[in-house]
C-alpha cells in the first residue's frame, strides 16, 4: 500500500519533515523523488500525528518542499538474500554494483535483524588460526567473536584484515593435550562492508580477494567515500543480514569485515545533529553505544546451528586516541581489541600490533589442551608479563641509561627487543601455524632466567623450554 | 482496561491519547501485537510510554491498552536457575516458543503456571501472622528452601492450609484479617518493581562477604548487606571480578543483572554455572543463581527496568532470611538507558546529557541494599563503565556518593596482566572498622595489623618508585630496597590472582592471613639479616622466595607449607644460608 505525498514542509540536512500523512509507521521505508527525477530511499525516524520525519539515505541535495514526492512503502528496508550473493559486489543498500543482474532472492529480510536470545547462544570456543603470531599467540580470535582492529590513519589495518581474511582457518579439536589439531575444512565466507573508505582501499581488498580466489566466497557491500554518507547507516546492517542468511540458513562460517566504523559513526552524528538531539560526548548521540551494540552483537554462534558469524570491525581512532567515543564504546561492546601502534609501525614492525593494550576476551575457552596446546595460556601470560617488564625497563633505560639497569632488567630489555623482532614481526603473506608461534614463544623464554617464569606451570617449563644448546 | 490510541512514535518512546484514567508506571499493551510498555509521563491527555520491545512498524492511530497495574515481578518458587529478560520474561521459554531470535510480541509469565511444588505448612491453623511471616516452605531445589511469606500488607489468622503439591497460583492457605475478610494466599506474590519491599529495620552487619579474591577480602572488603562499585575502562576486569564474586562469595542467593552488556557473557554464565560447584553447598552454582539478562542489543527501555526487576527479586529472598548478593553489570548502561528515554521526553538535560535526576535514581537503587532485622541481607555490587575510563563523569561521581566500597580498576595494570586490576592506591572500603571484631575472632588478631602494614609498604613503594624513576634504584638505602622487593612480593604473590586457574581463584581468609604473614616475615627477617651483614643480593635470591610466590596456589588451606616457609626464611636469611654462613 503505497501512499505518495508532496507535502514536505522542512528540509534540514538529510532530513525531511512531511505533513498530512496517514498510516505511516516508525521505521517505514520511504522512496523520495526530487525535482529532476533524482531518487533516494529513506526511512521514518519519527512520526507524530500526521507529521513524519524522514531521513534520506542519498541526502537531500536537489530536494525542495513543494515538488518532492514522498512515497511510503508500507514495509521496512529489506534486502533479498540468496547463496548467489557470493562472488558479487553490491552498493551500501544491497543493490548490485558490479554490473551483474539482480539476484533472485531466496527470501527478503529486513536489515535490522532481531536480537539473539542469550539462552540460544553457544559460547564461542573454537580457535581460529589467523597465522599471525601476535594474534594467535597472545590475543587469539575464536569463531563467533567480535574482535575489532583499532587503528589510525596511515597504519596497515587493511593489510592485516586482508591477511586475516585470507588465512583464517579453524583447527580440529585434538585428543592430545600437547598436539594441535589439523585444519578443518568447511564452508567459509567473507562478508565485506565498506563504509566511507576510498576506492583505492576497497580496490586493495578486491584485488587481494581476487588473487587468492577468495572472491568466490566473498560478498562485498561498498559505500565508498563519494557515496551518500547517510546510506552508511544502513550498510553494516545490510551486510549482517546477508551474513546471517549465509551463517544460519546456508550453514557457513562467515567472517564479517566492517570498515571503517568511524565513518559510520560520523554519519550517525550528522543525522543526530540535524535532529537537534542532546549530544553525548564530542557531539555523538547518547545512544551511540546501543546503536553500535545492535551491529556488533549480531556476531556469534547459535546452539544447534552449523554456521557462525565472526566480526572484525576496523576503525581509525581520531588522533590515535583510544578514549575517543568511537573506540571507547566499541571496546565496551566487543570481545577485545587489536590495537595498532604508530611507533612500532615507524620502526618497521609488521603487523604493528601493540600487544599490551590489545586483548581477546574469549581466549580462555578457545585455547589450551585439545584446542591449541596445553601450555598456550601460561605461555601467553608469561610473554605478556615479560614483555611488559621489558618495555618498562626500556623506558627506564631511556632516562637513566642502560648502565643503571639491574642484570635482570637487562635480560628483559633483550627479551622485549627479540620479542618484537621475532614474535610480532612477520611477513604479510606469512601464514604461521600455531605450533610455530608457540615454538617462537618458548625460544624467547629461553632468554630469561628460569626463576622468572613464575606464571608457567613447572611441568610445562620442563617439557617445552628449549634446553641450552637446543635453540 | 482502558483503550487509547497512539499519537507519536519516536524510537522506544510512544505517546498515546485517551488513557485519562491510567496511572503513572502502569503497564500498557501497545499496538496490535500488544507490545509491553510502561507509562512514564502524563501531560494533559497525553501519556508517554516507554516500550520494552522494538517499536518498528508502530504508527499513529494504533491501539494502546492500559492494564491498570504497575510493572511488577512474580515472586515465588521457580526463580532459581532461571534466566529472565529485563521485564522478567523467561528467556528459555521464549526460545522454546519463538526460536533463537527474540521476536516481538511474545510473552510468557515469569513463573511456570503448570509446575507443582510440594508445599509444607510451617505454622498451625489458628496461628496469628502478619506481613513477612513464614507460613510454609517449598524445597525449591537441593540448595534453597523457598519460604512462603505472608504478603507485606496482610495480617490476621490462618484459618486453613492446603499442604501438598500445588501450582504457584493455587491457594495454599486462607487468612482472615481483623475485619473478618478471608484472603486466599498462594505461593506467588506479585510486587511492583519500582517500590522497595518493606522491612522492619535495617541493621549494620559486621560479617564479611567473603569472595575468595584476596585484594577484595583483605584490602577492600565488603560486608553482608554492603554496597560496592567497581568502575573501570573497558577490558580492565569488571565482569570477571563480578563473576568471581558470583561464583565464590559466601552468599546464599546470587542475582546477576546483565544490564546492556554482551550476549556472550550471559551465555558464559549459563553454560558455566550449571557445571561449577557451589563451594558452600556442593551443588551446581546455578541452583543459587537468578540471571536477569538484558543485553546491549535488546530493547533499551527493558534495560532501564532490569535493575528494578533484579533488586525486587533480591529483596524477596532477603525477606525469606537469605543473604543475597546482587550484581549489576553495568550501571552505566542503565544510566544511558535513562538518558535515552529522557532525551526522547525532551527533558532538560544535566551533565553530559544525563537527566537531572540521575543521582537520585542511583541513590535510591543502592539504598535498597542492606541487612535487615530477621537476618536477610542484600549486598549490591554495581559495575560502572566510564567513558574513556574518566572517573569524573556523572555516573561514577553520583555512585561514589552512595557506595561504601570502591574497587578502582586500572587499565595500566590490566595491560601488564596484573589481575585483578584493582588499584590498591585509590580503592577503598569504609567497612574495615565494622569488620574488626569478626576478623579478630574468626581469622586472627594479627590479620588487620598485617593488612595495614602491607598497605603502608605499598604506599611507600609508590613514593619510592618516583625516586627510582628519576635517579635509579641505587639511590635507595638498603632497607628501602628491601621494602621495594617486599612490595613487589605483595603485588605478585598476593594481589595478583588468576581467575581462570583452578588453584588460584579462591583463597580462604585464613590462608590470606598466612600469606601476608609469610611476606612480612620475610621482610622483617631480611631487614634484620641485612643489619647483621647479609648482602642484599643473597637475600633477594634466597630460594624460599619462590616458595612464597607459589604458596598462593592450591585449593585448600595447605597450612604445613607455611611452617616450612617460615623455617626456610630463618635458615636461608639468618641461618647457614645467610648471615651465619
Ligand atoms: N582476575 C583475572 N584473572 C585473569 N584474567 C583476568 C582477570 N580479570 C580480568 N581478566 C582478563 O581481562 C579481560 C577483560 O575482563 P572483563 O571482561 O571483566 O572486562 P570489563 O572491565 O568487564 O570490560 P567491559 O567493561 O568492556 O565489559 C578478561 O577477558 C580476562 O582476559
Amino acid at each position: 500500500m503505497t501512499r505518495e505525498y508532496t507535502t514536505t514542509r522542512d528540509i534540514v540536512g538529510p532530513l525531511l519533515l512531511v505533513e498530512r500523512v496517514v498510516d505511516v509507521t516508525y521505521g517505514e521505508l520511504v522512496e523520495l523523488e526530487y525535482p529532476g527525477g533524482v531518487r533516494s530511499l529513506g526511512n521514518v525516524l519519527e512520526v507524530n500525528g500526521d507529521v513524519a520525519l524522514v531521513q534520506a539515505f542519498a541526502g537531500t541535495s536537489g530536494a525542495n518542499p513543494s515538488e518532492t514526492k514522498v512515497r511510503f512503502l508500507g514495509r521496512a528496508l529489506e534486502i533479498g538474500v540468496s547463496r548467489d550473493m557470493l562472488g558479487r559486489v553490491f552498493d551500501g543498500l544491497g543493490r548490485p554494483r558490479d554490473g551483474g543482474p539482480e539476484i533472485i532472492p531466496d527470501e527478503r529480510r529486513t536489515i535490522y535483524g532481531e536480537p539473539i536470545n542469550p539462552t540460544a547462544r553457544d559460547f564461542p570456543d573454537d580457535f581460529i588460526q589467523t597465522g599471525v603470531s601476535a594474534i594467535d599467540g597472545l590475543n587469539p580470535l575464536v569463531r563467533g567473536q567480535k574482535l575489532p582492529i583499532f587503528s589510525g590513519a596511515g597504519l596497515p589495518h587493511n593489510e592485516l584484515a586482508a591477511q586475516v581474511a585470507r588465512q583464517a582457518a579453524v583447527l580440529a579439536r585434538s585428543a592430545q593435550a600437547d598436539a594441535v589439531g589439523e585444519k578443518l575444512e568447511g564452508e567459509f565466507a567473507v562478508v565485506f562492508a565498506a563504509m566511507g573508505i576510498t576506492f583505492a582501499d576497497a580496490d586493495f581488498f578486491m584485488t587481494e580477494f581476487r588473487n587468492t580466489a577468495a572472491i568466490e566466497r566473498a560478498v562485498l557491500f561498498l559505500n565508498l567515500a563519494d557515496d551518500p554518507a547517510v546510506e552508511r547507516i544502513a550498510t553494516p546492517r545490510v551486510a549482517l543480514t546477508a551474513a546471517e542468511y549465509l551463517a544460519y540458513t546456508c550453514d557457513m562460517h562467515v567472517l564479517v569485515v566492517l570498515t571503517d566504523m568511524t565513518y559510520y559513526c560520523e554519519a550517525l552524528r550528522e543525522v543526530s545533529a540535524a535532529r537537534k538531539e542532546v549530544p553525548g560526548r564530542r557531539g555523538y548521540p547518547g545512544y551511540l553505544y546501543t546503536d553500535l551494540a545492535t551491529i556488533y552483537e549480531r556476531a556469534g554462534r547459535i546452539k544447534g546451528a552449523k554456521g557462525s558469524i565472526t566480526q572484525v570491525p576496523i576503525l581509525t581512532m581520531p588522533d590515535d586516541d583510544k578514549t575517543h567515543p568511537i573506540p571507547d564504546l566499541t571496546g565496551y561492546i566487543t570481545e577485545g581489541q587489536i590495537i595498532l601502534d604508530r611507533s612500532l609501525n615507524r620502526s618497521g614492525v609488521y603487523p604493528p600490533i601493540a600487544v599490551l593494550p590489545s586483548l581477546s576476551r574469549l581466549k580462555q575457552k578457545g585455547i589450551g589442551a585439545g584446542k591449541t596446546r596445553e601450555d598456550h595460556a601460561d605461555l601467553s601470560n608469561q610473554l605478556f608479563g615479560a614483555y611488559a617488564r621489558g618495555v618498562q625497563a626500556k623506558e627506564l633505560a631511556v632516562i637513566l641509561g642502560e648502565a643503571a639497569l639491574s642484570d635482570s632488567d637487562k635480560a628483559f630489555v633483550a627479551f622485549a627487543d627479540a620479542f618484537e623482532a621475532r614474535f610480532i614481526q612477520q611477513g604479510q603473506h606469512e601464514d604461521r601455524s600455531i605450533e610455530r608461534t608457540l615454538e617462537i614463544g618458548w625460544e624467547l623464554m629461553a632468554l630469561l632466567p628460569r626463576s622468572e617464569l613464575k606464571r608457567i606451570k613447572d611441568a610445562y617449563v620442563e617439557k617445552y623450554l628449549p634446553r641450552e644448546g637446543d635453540a | 482496561m482502558e483503550r487509547g490510541t497512539i499519537l507519536k512514535v519516536a524510537g522506544p518512546l510512544v505517546v498515546a491519547v485517551g488513557l485519562e484514567r491510567a496511572k503513572m508506571y502502569d503497564l500498557v499493551r501497545v499496538g496490535e501485537q500488544g507490545l509491553m510498555g510502561e507509562i512514564i509521563e502524563m501531560r494533559g491527555d497525553r501519556a508517554s510510554i516507554q516500550v520494552y520491545e522494538e517499536t518498528e512498524g508502530l504508527g499513529p492511530g494504533m491501539p494502546v491498552e492500559s492494564t491498570g497495574a504497575p510493572l511488577s515481578v512474580e515472586l515465588g518458587p521457580g526463580m532459581l536457575g532461571a534466566v529472565y529478560d529485563g521485564v522478567q520474561r523467561p528467556l528459555d521459554e521464549l526460545e522454546r516458543r519463538a526460536g533463537a531470535f527474540l521476536s516481538r510480541g511474545i510473552s510468557a509469565p515469569g513463573l511456570d503456571r503448570d509446575k507443582r511444588w510440594e508445599f509444607v505448612p510451617a505454622v498451625a491453623v489458628g496461628a496469628r501472622v502478619s506481613g513477612g511471616d513464614i507460613i510454609g516452605t517449598v524445597q525449591e531445589n537441593e540448595v534453597i528452601e523457598h519460604r512462603i511469606l505472608v504478603p507485606p500488607a496482610l495480617a490476621g489468622e490462618i484459618v486453613e492450609f492446603s499442604a501438598g503439591a500445588h501450582t504457584v497460583t493455587d491457594t495454599v492457605a486462607k487468612l482472615r484479617d481483623a475485619d473478618g475478610a478471608v484472603h486466599d494466599l498462594t505461593m506467588m506474590q506479585v510486587w511492583p518493581v519500582r517500590m522497595p519491599r518493606p522491612y522492619a529495620r535495617k541493621v549494620a552487619s559486621g560479617e564479611p562477604l567473603v569472595t575468595g579474591t584476596r585484594v577484595i577480602d583483605t584490602f577492600f572488603p565488603l560486608v553482608k548487606g554492603g554496597v560496592a562499585c567497581i568502575p573501570g575502562p573497558f577490558g580492565a576486569g569488571k565482569t570477571v571480578t563480578q563473576h568471581q564474586v558470583a561464583k565464590w562469595s559466601n552468599a546464599q542467593v546470587v542475582i546477576f543483572i546483565g544490564c546492556g552488556e554482551r550476549g556472550n557473557e550471559m551465555t558464559d554464565v549459563l553454560m558455566e554455572f550449571p557445571e561449577l560447584t557451589d563451594p558452600y553447598s556442593g551443588q551446581p552454582l546455578m541452583k543459587r543463581t537468578v540471571l536477569v539478562a538484558n543485553t546491549s542489543n535488546m530493547p533499551v527501555a527493558a534495560r532501564e527496568a532490569s535493575v528494578y526487576t533484579g533488586i525486587t527479586m533480591a529483596e524477596y529472598f532477603r525477606d525469606m532470611g537469605y543473604e543475597v548478593v546482587l550484581q549489576a553489570d553495568s550501571t552505566s548502561r542503565w544510566a544511558e538507558a535513562m538518558r535515552e528515554i529522557s532525551g526522547r521526553l525532551e527533558e532538560m538535560p544535566g551533565d553530559e546529557g544525563f537527566p537531572a535526576y540521575l543521582g537520585t535514581k542511583l541513590a535510591a537503587f543502592y539504598e535498597r541494599a542492606g541487612a535487615v532485622e530477621c537476618l536477610g541481607s542484600v549486598s549490591v555490587i554495581g559495575s560502572v563503565s566510564p567513558p574513556g575510563g574518566d572517573l569524573s563523569e556523572p555516573v561514577v561521581q553520583n555512585t561514589l556518593r552512595v557506595v561504601k566500597v570502591f574497587w578502582a580498576l586500572q587499565d595500566t595494570l590490566a595491560y601488564e596482566r596484573h589481575f585483578p586490576a584493582i588499584d590498591w592506591l585509590t580503592s577503598y572500603s569504609l567497612y574495615l572498622e565494622r569488620l574488626r571484631p569478626h576478623w579478630d575472632a574468626e581469622v586472627s588478631e594479627r590479620y588487620r595489623a598485617r593488612r595495614d602494614e602491607c598497605m603502608a609498604i605499598l604506599q611507600r613503594e609508590s613514593n619510592l618508585a618516583e625516586i627510582v624513576r628519576l635517579v635509579g634504584l641505587e639511590a635507595l638505602s638498603p632497607e628501602e630496597q628491601i621494602l621495594m622487593e617486599t612490595a613487589k612480593s605483595i603485588r605478585e604473590d598476593f594481589l595478583q590472582q588468576n581467575a581462570f586457574r583452578d588453584d588460584d581463584q579462591f583463597t580462604s581468609l585464613a590462608k590470606q592471613d598466612r600469606l601476608l604473614e609469610m611476606i612480612l616475615l620475610f621482610h622483617t627477617t631480611a631487614i634484620e639479616a641485612h643489619r647483621q651483614g647479609a648482602p642484599l643480593r643473597g637475600i633477594f635470591s634466597a630460594p624460599v622466595r619462590e616458595k612464597i610466590a607459589r604458596a598462593k596456589y592450591g585449593t585448600g588451606d595447605e597450612t604445613d607449607i607455611f611452617d616450612e616457609i617460615a623455617s626456610d626464611i630463618e635458615t636461608q636469611l639468618v641461618g647457614e644460608g645467610g648471615v651465619n654462613a
